[in-house]
């Protein structure tokens, strides 16, 4: 690792004012990410800014019809919240499908959703259960807040506090794990709902695929609009130019898990129904 | 490990270190370290408990997993000013005096290892399923709970054999006595 300061504010403004500081601060939340990254000297922080004693940050509540889970919510808070299980089922199953048990004991939400990692789950649930993003400035809609690998608009100083899912319709995540790291090689969350003025529906979030990160699959949701069952998805796919390839799998291979995962998630969500 | 291999004389000028205040094995432990330092480094190389192994070195084996504050964790991914506060409990903390716990005394019954480098951290996984799932865990619970200890020996048969075990006889409470 390159040499860093380390500090652990006990307020959320100290740390924003932290971050302010020092211009090559980074907030570290569970760390599960950023000290890999660390270790192989991909990044170099001057300053880290450990989120672990700031307060309020892992509260799990229902809040005015919606479910708000802190930014220092840990995957295995979400997956064994009754909260969660009982409020928004899908995405506790896809907590407790990330990485592994140990893992899962220290990664959080927000550490997840500010990464960005193009095979993370996190960012497929937020994109299909239109989730918001709040930080410390702001409420950002998770369809603006994923601009890329690895990308997201947070500003430096900026930190994501909580993240608030609308309840309501239903949703399933199936997810193909990658068998060492248990990143998705393909992973597709699938909802369905009331949209705002009572119409069905559907939204499709395809993540370890994609070149560009986390994606709504449009084809998928309008077939599933017409006809939500896995057959209406058969005819459909992604193309292979667009999708990761890597030593893990071809373009080609990971279009397919795509349409493979999406197809379950719907079997399961009209079996459950 | 790729970072204590490491040496760079101007990053060590500028290295930082932290004051840090611990509970290792039920032990106060107070040291100063380059807040670069993982939980496993200090573990190993500054308090000698090498019963923690350092296997892939990317959180991917579970050789390392240690429980910080009574969760398992890799120790190859938290940084030691992380656990600043906190309990640390090794392979070396699990014994009392000549007794076994009953979870290394069922890998030793059911010979759940064969070369024993992922020994210790699948013992403290095992411990930590116990903690989530209670004292009755079946075999698909485990097999899908050990998707992060990784055994390159066995086959697995007999440390979800031993796991099982173990998770019952911790119910039973005291430890076994460990034949010597």
């Amino acid at each position: 690792m390159f040499a860093f300061a380390y500090h652990r504010p006990r307020s959320l403004a100290d740390a924003v004012g932290l971050l302010g500081a020092h211009e090559e601060a980074k907030p570290l939340a569970g760390g599960q990410t950023l000290i890999a990254t660390l270790k192989q000297r991909l990044a170099a922080p001057g300053d880290l800014v450990d989120l672990a004693a700031v307060p309020e940050l892992r509260a799990i509540a229902l809040e005015d019809g919606r479910l708000v889970v802190g930014a220092m919510a840990r995957h295995a808070d979400v997956a064994a919240s009754p909260l969660v299980r009982a409020s928004l089922p899908a995405l506790a199953a896809l907590a407790g499908l990330i990485g592994d048990p140990a893992v899962r004991n220290r990664g959080t939400l927000g550490g997840s959703l500010a990464n960005n990692d193009p095979s993370a789950d996190y960012p497929a649930a937020c994109l299909a259960l239109a989730a918001t993003i709040v930080t410390n400035r702001r409420e950002i809609a998770a369809a603006d807040f994923f601009t890329g690998l690895f990308e997201t608009v947070l500003e430096p100083d900026e930190i994501v506090v909580r993240v608030m899912f609308p309840l309501g319709g239903e949703g399933a995540y199936a997810k193909f794990p990658n068998p060492a790291s248990r990143y998705a090689m393909a992973g597709v969350f699938v909802w369905r709902g009331a949209g705002g003025s009572g119409e069905e529906l559907v939204r499709v979030a395809v993540t370890g695929a994609g070149q560009g990160g986390v994606f709504r699959w449009a084809e998928a949701e309008a077939a599933l609009a017409a006809d939500f069952s896995a057959a209406a998805l058969e005819p459909l796919g992604l193309p292979a130019e667009d999708m990761i390839e890597d030593i893990h799998g071809s373009g080609a291979y990971r279009a397919h898990l795509a349409g493979v995962m999406a197809r379950r998630a719907v079997t399961r969500m009209a079996g459950a129904g | 490990m790729q970072d204590s291999s490491f040496r760079d004389s101007s990053l060590q000028e500028d290295s930082v270190s932290k004051a840090i205040a611990l509970t290792v094995n039920g032990s106060p432990v107070s040291t100063t370290v380059d807040v670069r330092t993982l939980l496993v480094q200090l573990l190993r190389d500054q308090l000698a408990l090498t019963g923690t192994h350092v296997g892939c070195d990317t959180s991917q084996c579970g050789a390392c997993t240690v429980h910080v504050d009574g969760e398992a964790v890799k120790a190859c991914a938290v940084l030691a000013v992380q656990a600043d506060g906190g309990e640390v409990l090794t392979i070396e903390g699990l014994a009392r005096g000549g007794a076994l716990h009953p979870m290394q005394d069922a890998f030793r019954e059911h010979h759940g290892l064969q070369c024993g480098f992922c020994t210790p951290g699948m013992i403290l996984a095992g411990m930590d399923m116990v903690r989530r799932h209670g004292h009755e865990l079946d075999e698909r619970t485990v097999r899908t709970e050990l998707e992060g200890n990784i055994c390159r020996c066995t086959g697995y048969h007999n440390i979800v054999r031993a796991i099982i075990a173990g998770a019952r006889a911790m119910a039973a409470g005291p430890a076994v006595a460990a034949a010597e």
